[in-house]
């Protein structure tokens, strides 16, 4: 598949909105995805730790 | 040496196998994306019929296969933490159900984008698009059942129940284009006939539906880490982590 030019790969043959459209909320999708377990790890590992310490001084 | 795989059916030892195999999923999911993308966009010619809208394809069919896939798994592992009552089965359903979510969303979104150039329309209350919304709704209902319930083991039941009764849903998805009338198109890849698309094209979409598949892989894996550590927190295992870490 040879586009020929940035601006007709970007174009898509009238339906660029459609097509980067569709792959741009995909990579939404993913990173909200990957960001929401990145903060769960995160408080999650914050909560146990914070418990431990309570454990210990009893 | 003989690998024990009932070793690994317990938290204590399968959350560091786990952690090993994440970054190794995360890693194939890359280059199958890479590789699919690049195929999907430089290799795969243009459709006659659809022009260039057709590149929608190599996401929304991988996304509408995980959504059906993850859901079976899901609701497999959810009646075997039922039946068994076995700790890990539940929480490798709970762990699948926001990716499978995900994918349904992804799915039903590219599908709109797709719909509107090529139907004139976003979306139609058709037998595909209706039952794969309806797939969204029982992913949505099966974590907000989980979640709303205090007791671990009451709230790994009622998901259970809730998983495998909304089972039926699948094999109506699937079916719908040929039990029904749709706006839909039917299968672009069946078992039992050769499929209809350029092999470029088909090859993008089996390439870009691994690489979904290694993603969940390395995403459930990763949420099921913290289930283990979340409800086993009092255990020694668990401790002993926690005492490493600090």
């Amino acid at each position: 598949m040879n586009w020929g030019s940035w601006s007709n790969f970007i174009d898509m043959g009238g339906r660029g909105f459609y097509v980067w459209g569709s792959y741009f909320i995909t990579l939404i999708c993913i990173v909200f995805e990957l960001g929401l377990l990145a903060r769960q790890k995160r408080a999650l590992w914050q909560r146990l730790t914070q418990l431990m310490k309570l454990n210990k001084q009893g | 040496m003989a690998l024990n795989i009932f070793k690994y059916s317990s938290p204590a030892s399968f959350y560091p196998l786990a952690g090993k195999m994440v970054p190794v999923f995360y890693g194939l999911a890359a280059v199958f994306t890479i590789v699919g993308l690049y195929i999907s966009f430089f290799v795969a010619p243009t459709d006659a019929t659809q022009g260039e809208a057709y590149r929608i394809i190599f996401i929304h069919v991988p996304a509408a296969w995980m959504s059906m896939f993850i859901y079976i798994v899901m609701a497999i592992w959810a009646g075997l933490g039922l039946v068994l009552n076995t700790r890990l089965s539940s929480m490798m359903a709970q762990a699948l159900a926001p990716t499978g979510a995900m994918f349904t969303f992804v799915a039903l979104i590219t599908g709109a984008f797709w719909g509107k150039p090529t139907w004139g329309t976003w979306w139609e209350w058709d037998a595909r698009m209706t039952s794969e919304l309806i797939l969204l709704f029982l992913y949505i209902g099966y974590m907000s059942l989980t979640a709303a319930i205090d007791d671990v083991r009451r709230a790994d039941k009622a998901g259970a129940i809730l998983a495998m009764v909304g089972g039926i849903n699948v094999p109506i998805i699937y079916f719908s284009v040929k039990w029904w009338n749709t706006l839909h198109q039917g299968a672009s890849v069946s078992l039992t006939s050769s499929p209809s698309m350029a092999k470029t094209m088909l090859l993008g979409m089996l390439i870009m539906a691994i690489a979904a598949w290694m993603y969940s892989i390395a995403v459930a894996l990763s949420r099921v880490r913290l289930l283990m550590l979340e409800r086993e927190k009092s255990s020694a295992w668990v401790q002993e982590i926690l005492e490493q870490k600090s």
